[in-house]
This record gives structure tokens, sequence and C-alpha cells, in this order.
């Protein structure tokens, strides 16, 4: 079987070696010996060319026909534009007939009010109702056009004038609405690729103003200083772009989702150690804390040129509505043009304005009123540091008082529904107006749920006192059903 | 939609080139002397590197002057212009004591409520002595009164919807509103001049945005089946829910959107449509019910109406107007709700108070007297200045009217004759409108008198002439119609690379 196959190779290869080296091994063309195997070469450079030359193989691409595309949107069907509707969704807050002063009315009865921020008890003030008036007489209610168009009304460059001699700082900037502040002026300063340390515990503005930046943010442990030189220590060791980048640090002063109180000293410390810019968003602790309200750099004794950015709503100590921001000069004509709450958007009403002028004046002539405040949190923290089931969880000096549970039920859900139940005893059976937190689903805050309790100057001992005993009484009943 | 001679092109684009040239020149000159000087940042990063403010420093800086004039009386139809004088060539201006009086051109007062009205105001005053001027509290916590309800019903009922929300400020209105509805795997097609405000609240949601050509219901058409057929980007999943956004009228523009083609493409492709009233509640409309009522739109078919007080109520604030499963659902989860101090309660019944002047609740006729005033005015302005020769954009019953003036020179020469002459005109550059297209924008009143408004035409026709911005020589009337209905259906929009700053 094998010698037959090799007696036909052999014969095969003779063959070729004859067909090789026969005459064409004696033609010479142009001077140039022609050899068997230059045949072969040719050859297999001709191959090699005409496969280079065709083009490579791709499946042939065939656009979507009309009638295909008819079909695709015949067929697509759409979610709903909300989700649909469960029991929860459908609670009604009760719709105040008063002022949401320390006392107020729900449904004709009266009721002491605790969710109100009237932290300087200002709402219903005569002098303050008295220049709104005039205000209103002579320019009206509303301003009817941005800054920029003829809505600068005087009463606007005089509010901020007097926000910034009171401060102490260089200029300021009025924004009409109190939320709108911190989600224009972050964006403005922070832009792609800047690096930004923000605090877990933010509220829902700063962190959709730091979702609009588009910079990169990186979150610490909330109030945890710690955690925060480890940030900063992370973020710029051995990173020699970020000499050229700009880099922030966002805190609040007074927490609303906490109640805790910012160490600005430490603070300030790791930022110039690791030279970062500071914005601190003030709008708990304006009129709250410090000697003479000025908020927590005088509190903490931090000379204020120190803090870069200082951005206040004033819908809370001030008792009216929109905010500020303060800063060098160079922070403030920067925001004028490019920040976008500010450029697009129509001024504050200049009654407002005539109020915050008003309310700041109270303040720097009146400070004893922020030694009532403190004696009021200070005896409603007493009051309330026995109740069975909650405990305090805010800082011990914070007019937002928040009770969490003791022991949590395990789900937010949960936990909130029974402190639903408690706050709803509470006000019918005691007329005592008190809330929950609420969350929203697009808030990424993950601190837990509580009661909170805004502190007014206004209320007086009594008011303190029975609040503290009914919360005791009804908590009691309520946790007790639960075991 | 703007046609733009070359010539006025070619003038246009060659004066900001000199700007730029000699801005750069000053640039190195400051660099030059600054390196001598120590900078005292000490190692933090500049706030505005390089080139980002360039046009703030070189150009904006120039005609600071004509922005942000301060007035030291109500928005009315005559307002008092603060003067402002500069020590070092306009860089810092200073307020004197001393004010003129002008004619208002350029506040959104349509409807005239800007000023004490003799029905409003006393109401006003009332509720500001019985619920102070904020209640310092969020809508959920005890923000919410009894006005705050009342409003809120009324709007619904004005708007022709079954139930409306309130927010204290148009502008956060939006930005909190469009996160809620539509989130990532969602599609947001909106107009490509749409305010900044629904431009943050589509980034801030996550969900991919697509922009369509200005007003034009053909390209939405395109762009919807384009993206329905293609799906989600490198995925190619079906898309949740797509939502298109349009304006009623176009604050740049002055041109009423094309509602009813918009919402007949939109019903085609199962898309919801979002409709921004901002200018136009109030303000057109036989009973001032907006843009749904000019344009013969049954509301119902609008799946969401947004709008403001601040233009045509002379107040402050925004409502969002849908069905009641809708708002239930927006009351429980929109951050603006949860968060946000409450409207002040004054304001809210400065709206009251106007809404039920304009549906003649008051009973006095006064809301269907300053509804035609309005209109006649808007027409009468409209077509005095077109006569005269100038450039304007706008339909008929807006009371917005832009005049064109591209070139950059002429703004401050505009804004400073006329108010040598005391009018006060709002005028708009970059990066409100595209770099070539720098107009002057009127805002008519129903305030405004007859003889206002002629007044108000002699100046801006001297000033006119002065300035060199009747772009279309004055013709013979029958003439004028005919030239006027070829401008209207060529349809040639110049945009330059560079000015799209409105689109995301």
């Amino acid at each position: 079987m094998v010698s037959p196959v090799a007696g036909m190779t052999t014969k095969a290869l003779d063959w070729f070696s004859i067909a090789f080296d026969a005459p064409l091994a004696r033609a010479v063309v142009f001077g140039v010996h022609i050899d068997g195997h230059l045949v072969v070469e040719v050859l297999l450079i001709a191959v090699i060319l005409f496969q280079l030359s065709r083009k490579s193989y791709k499946p042939p691409k065939k656009p979507l026909s009309e009638k295909e595309i008819d079909d695709l949107c015949e067929e697509w069907v759409p979610e709903s534009l909300t989700p649909s509707i469960t029991d929860d969704m459908k609670a009604q807050p009760p719709a105040l007939e008063s002022a949401a002063g320390p006392h107020t009315i729900i449904n004709g009865k009266e009721v002491l009010n605790f969710a109100s921020a009237n932290f300087l008890g200002l709402i219903g003030h005569e002098k303050i109702i008295d220049s709104c008036v005039g205000s209103v007489e002579k320019y009206g209610v509303g301003s009817c056009g941005p800054r920029g168009f003829y809505g600068t009304i005087d009463a606007h460059l005089d509010c901020e004038n007097r926000i910034a001699k009171f401060l102490g700082t260089p200029d300021s900037i009025l924004y009409s609405y109190g939320i709108s502040t911190i989600f224009s002026v972050i964006p403005a300063f922070c832009k792609k690729g800047d690096i930004i340390v923000a605090d877990e515990g933010v509220h829902w503005a700063v962190q959709n103003g730091l979702y609009l930046s588009r910079s990169t943010v990186v979150y610490y442990k909330h109030n945890d200083m710690t955690s925060l030189e480890k940030t900063l220590e992370k973020m710029t060791r051995g990173n020699k772009q970020a000499e050229k980048l700009r880099r922030y640090i966002v805190v609040e002063a007074l927490y609303q989702n906490s109640g805790q109180i910012a160490p600005l000293d430490e603070i300030v410390r790791l930022k110039e150690k690791y030279r970062f810019r500071l914005i601190m968003d003030e709008s708990n602790s304006f009129g709250v804390l410090g000697n003479s309200g000025r908020g927590l750099a005088e509190h903490f004794g931090v000379p204020i040129e120190k803090i870069d950015i200082i951005t206040a709503g004033m819908g809370n100590a001030l008792a009216t509505d929109g905010g500020f921001c303060t800063g060098s000069v160079r922070v403030i004509d920067h925001q004028r043009l490019s920040s976008s709450g500010y450029v697009f958007s129509a001024s504050l009403p200049p009654y407002l304005a005539s109020a915050a002028i008003a309310a700041v004046d109270y303040l720097e002539a009146n400070p004893t009123v922020l030694s009532s405040l403190r004696r009021n949190i200070a005896s409603l923290v007493e009051g309330l540091s026995d109740i069975p089931g909650l405990t305090v969880a805010s800082n011990p000096l914070s007019p937002i008082v928040l009770l969490k549970l003791k022991n949590s039920t395990g789900s937010q859900k949960r936990d909130l529904q029974l402190l639903n139940k408690i706050v709803e005893r509470v006000l019918e059976e005691d007329s005592v107006y008190i809330v929950t937190t609420k969350r929203s689903n697009l808030d990424k805050c993950p601190l837990p749920v509580g009661i909170r309790m805004f502190v007014s100057a206004g209320h007086s001992e009594s008011d303190l006192q029975n609040a503290s005993d009914a919360l005791k009484r009804v908590a009691a009943s309520v946790l007790s059903e639960l075991n | 939609m703007v046609r733009l001679p070359y010539t006025t092109a070619l003038t246009t684009l060659f004066s900001y080139g000199l700007l730029f040239a000699f801005g750069q020149l000053r640039d190195l000159f400051r660099k030059l002397l600054d390196w001598f000087r120590s900078k005292d940042l000490k190692g933090y990063a500049p706030i505005c590197l390089g080139l980002e403010d360039f046009y703030v420093r070189r150009l904006y800086l120039r005609i600071q002057d004509c922005f942000g004039r301060p007035i030291a009386s109500a928005p009315d139809a005559w307002i008092d212009v603060v003067e402002r004088y500069s020590n070092d060539n306009n860089k810092t201006l200073h307020r004197t004591s001393n004010s003129t009086k002008c004619l208002n051109l350029g506040s959104y007062n349509y409807l005239g409520f800007a000023a004490a009205d003799e029905y409003c105001t006393p109401r006003v005053i009332e509720s500001l002595k019985k619920y102070s001027p904020s209640t310092c509290s969020v809508r959920v916590d005890g923000g919410t009164t009894q006005l705050h309800a009342e409003l809120e019903e009324l709007v619904a009922r004005f708007v022709g919807k079954p139930a409306a929300v309130l927010f204290g400020m148009g502008y956060v209105t939006n930005s909190a509103i469009i996160p809620c509805l539509i989130g990532k795997g969602g599609l947001l097609i909106s107009d490509s001049l749409n305010h900044n405000s629904i431009v943050n609240g589509a980034r801030g949601s996550g969900a991919t945005v697509r922009v369509f050509q200005h007003n034009s219901p053909s390209h939405l058409e395109e762009v919807l089946r384009e993206q329905i057929a293609e799906g989600q980007p490198r995925t190619h999943r079906p898309w949740k829910k797509i939502i298109v956004i349009v304006e009623g009228i176009y604050s740049m523009e002055g041109e009423l959107c094309k509602l009813p083609e918009i919402i007949a493409v939109c019903k085609k492709y199962k898309a919801y449509t979002y409709l921004d009233e901002a200018h136009s509640i109030g303000a057109i409309g036989k009973s001032g019910r907006g843009v749904c009522e000019l344009l013969g739109v049954d509301p119902a078919d609008v799946d969401i109406m947004m709008g403001t007080f601040t233009k045509s109520f002379g107040s402050c604030g925004g409502y969002i107007a849908a069905s009641k499963e809708i708002i239930q659902y927006l009351k429980y989860t929109c951050p603006a709700h949860l968060y946000a101090t409450s409207m002040s309660p004054p304001a809210v019944q400065q709206v009251i108070s106007a809404i039920k002047v304009i549906l003649g609740e008051d009973g006095s006729n006064r809301g269907a007297q300053k509804l035609a005033r309005i209109r006649e005015n808007s027409n009468f302005f409209r077509s005095e200045l077109q006569k005269m020769g100038f450039e304007v954009l706008g339909d008929n019953d807006s009371p917005v009217m832009p005049i064109m003036l591209y070139n950059p020179a002429k703004i401050p020469a505009f804004s400073r004759e006329c108010l040598r002459q005391n009018v006060a005109v709002v005028t708009v550059a970059f990066p409100a409108t595209p770099l070539l297209l720098a107009r002057a924008r009127i805002c008519i009143s129903a305030a405004h008198t007859r003889e206002d408004m002629i007044k108000g035409l002699e100046v801006i026709s001297k000033v006119g002439d002065l300035v060199g911005i009747k772009y279309f020589p004055t013709e013979p009337p029958k003439l004028a119609k005919e030239a006027h209905k070829k401008r209207e259906s060529s349809i040639v929009a110049e945009r330059f690379c560079g000015c799209d700053i409105i689109g995301v």
C-alpha cells in the first residue's frame, strides 16, 4: 500500500524538478538569470496583491425601511407617566388658617406649632409687617423681570449691602428662592473635572447642585473629621494634576437632615492644609449661632474671610423668602453673569427684600432674642431626654431637634409609618403640631428618619412643657402597642 | 425665523473679530504687567482659567451700563431709572440718588398688575397682616395655608385641568419637576430654543436628551421615528417613556408654538407633552387662558401644563397643572414641594385676586378690558414698527417683539440713546441669543396708553435712524404686505458654530 504512493510521490517530485531545471534555466532576460523559483515567487506576489486589493467582507447594512419603522412605533408601549398611587401618597398636610407663628389654627382649633422654622419668632412681628406694607404700596408685589432687565429694584441693592455689612464680608448677592441659591452657586464655580469633597448628609438642593456641576464628587462620612482628612489625603496624594484643578469642600453649617453642627475650626485647618476652597450653606445657622447671630464663623471664632463662599436661605431665621450668597468681590461678581438661578429667573419680590432688611435690623438691635432661643432649646431637649423609645439625635445647640427611634424596625418605611402614627395622635389629642422627616425618591441621603421639632424664640416655657409631656405620653402608648 | 443678509453677517463677524483681537491684546499687556506683581493665590487654582471669562472681561464689561439698571419705583408703564456713574471705564458702577422717569418697554408686565392695583393691593395687605410675609416652613410641614389650597383650585379651574400644585419660583418648578417625571432610560425631546430652566431640569433628570429644530413638527416627527426605532443608546432597549417639551411663547423670538401640529405628532407616537406657558398664560387668548385657547387645543390633550405667575399676574412663583394622579404623585415626591419654603402668602393672594379680575369674578369687566387692550397694543405696536422698516420677529397677538440689531456696537448705542430720550429698552446679546443675532426686546403691557406707545415709537424711530437698524426700508402699504408674506414663507435660520448655547 505504501510503496505505490511513495512511488507516485517520487515520480511527481522528479517531474517537478525536471520542469524547473528545464530550458527556462537557460533564459537570460535583461542580464538576469531566470531561475525556476523566481516564477513561483512572482506568482506568489501576484496572489498576495490580488487578495489585498479585494475589499474585506462586511455583512450588507440595510437601513430600516419606512414600514419597519412604522411597525416599531406601533408596537412600542410607554410606561405611564407616574407610578400608580398608593395609600401613603394620598396623605394631605393640614391647611393652616392663620400665620405660622408659635401658636396657629388648624381646623378651627388652636395648636402649638413646632413645624415652622421660625427660629427668632419674627412671624407676626409688627415692624416687619409695616415695612412690607410700605413696600407693597410703593413697588407692588412682583418685580416683573430678571435682575439684568429692570428687575433690580433699589430694595434689592439695599438688602445686599445690609447683609454684607452685618456679616462683615465685602459683598453679597440675592437670589429669589432659598433652595435655588445653593444649586445655582455650585455649578457656577465647579465645572467638569474639578474635585468636590462633600458631606454625605447634605440635603437635596446641594446634591442637585453637585450633580449639575458634572465635577468629580466624593462623599465622606457624615460630620466625621477623620473621614474627611482621609478623603482629602486620597484625592491630593500623588495627583500632580490637582494643582491646576479647582478643589472644593461642601458642607452645611447646621445639617437639615440630622441637626448636627459642622466643626468649622477643624474644617478650616484641613482646608488650608490641602488647599481646598470651602463652600458652606448656612440656611439653618444664620441668625441662630454665634453671640450676635452672625453664624457658624462667629460661633467658632473663625475669621469670616477664611470661608470662601457662604450661602444661606432666608426662609428660616429671617422669616422671609429668598436666599443670599456672600464672599469676596471676585466670587460675587462672577455669579452675576454665570449663576443660572440669578440670570435666568425673575428677581425677589421687593417686599420680601424689605422684610429681610427689617429682620436683620431687628437682630442687630436685639441680640437677647438669641439667648431666649438658646434657653428654649435647652429646656426642650431636657424635657425630651426621657421619652421611652426615642432619643434626641441632634446637637444640643441646634434649634432643629431630631428624635430618632431607639430600636429601629429595620426598614425606613415602617419607621416612618410608626413615627407618623405618633405625630398624628399628638396633633389630635394634645393639639401639638410636629412633623416627621420627609424623603423624596430623588434624595440620596443615607441618614435615618425621625421626628423633627423646630424650636422658636417665641415659644413659652409652658408650650415646651406641654409639647414634651404630650410626646412622652403618646410615644409610650404607641410603642407599647408595638411590643 | 431670522433672515440674515450677507453683508450684515460679514460686518458683524468683522466687529466681533476686532473686539476679540483688542481683547487679546489687552490680556497680553495684563499678563506682562502682572509678571512683576506677585499673585497671592498660594497654591489654589484660580476661579476662572484663561479664556473662560474672556467674554465677560473684555466684551461685556464695556457695555455693562446697559444691563442691570436699577429702578426706584414699581415696574409699571413709567419707571424711575436710577442714574449710575463709573470712575474706571465701566468696570464698577456706583448708584447716585437721582433718577429719571422713563417709559418702560422692558418689564414683563403684560396685564398691568405690576403696580398697586385697586382690587388686588388692599387684599394683599390684608393677607400680609394675617399670614405674615412668609410661612418659614415647607409645604408639607405647616407651610400650606388656606390661601395655597384656594389658589391651587383656582389655577386648575382657570387653566382647564383637574388639579394643580404651586411652587415658590418658576425656575425651580422646571428644574425640580422634570427629574420626578423621567429618569435614566427615558427620552426627553426639547425644542432647540427652550429656556435655561428646562435645560437644567433635563440635565438633572439623567434621561437622554435630544433636540428638534425650533418649532418644526416635521423634524419632531423625524426625531421621534428615529429614536423609537433605535431605542436606548448602546443597549437598544425600548425607551421607558418619551416626553416632548415645548414653550407657549418663546421669550427671545416672540413666536407662538405650533401647538396643534405638535400635539398631533405626539399623540400618533404615544409621547407625553409638557407645555411651558411662562409668557403666554394670562397674556393671550380671548379670556387669557393662554396658547391652548388661542390655537384651539383642548387642555386635556396636553399632559402637563406649567406656568409662572411672574409675568401676567404681577407676583412670583410657578404652577404645574395636570391630572389628579400626577399631581398627587408630585406632591408626594417632588423635592421642591418637600424641601423648599412655601410660596409667600401675600404673593398667593395677589395671584388669586389677579385671576379673579381676569375672570371677571370681582364684579367688574376690568379683566376683559385689559385682555382686549394688550391685544390691541401688541398688534398696533408691531405693525407700526414693521411699517417703519425695522426687522421685527414674532407672531401677531404676541406681546413680545424683538427688534434685530446684529452688530455688537449697535447694542450699547441703541440702549444708551433711548435712555437719553427717556425710553427704557432691553437689549439682549450673547449668550442668551446666538452670537450674531443680538436684538432689542420690547414687551408691551396693558398699562401702556396710546400716547405712551406713540412716544415710544417716535423715539425708537429716531434712534433707529441714528443707529442704522432699519434693515427693510419703508415700502408703500400694499407692497409691504406682499413682502411680509414672502418673508414669512422663506425660512432661513443661519446658525454659526459656537452659538448653540441653549442646545443641550
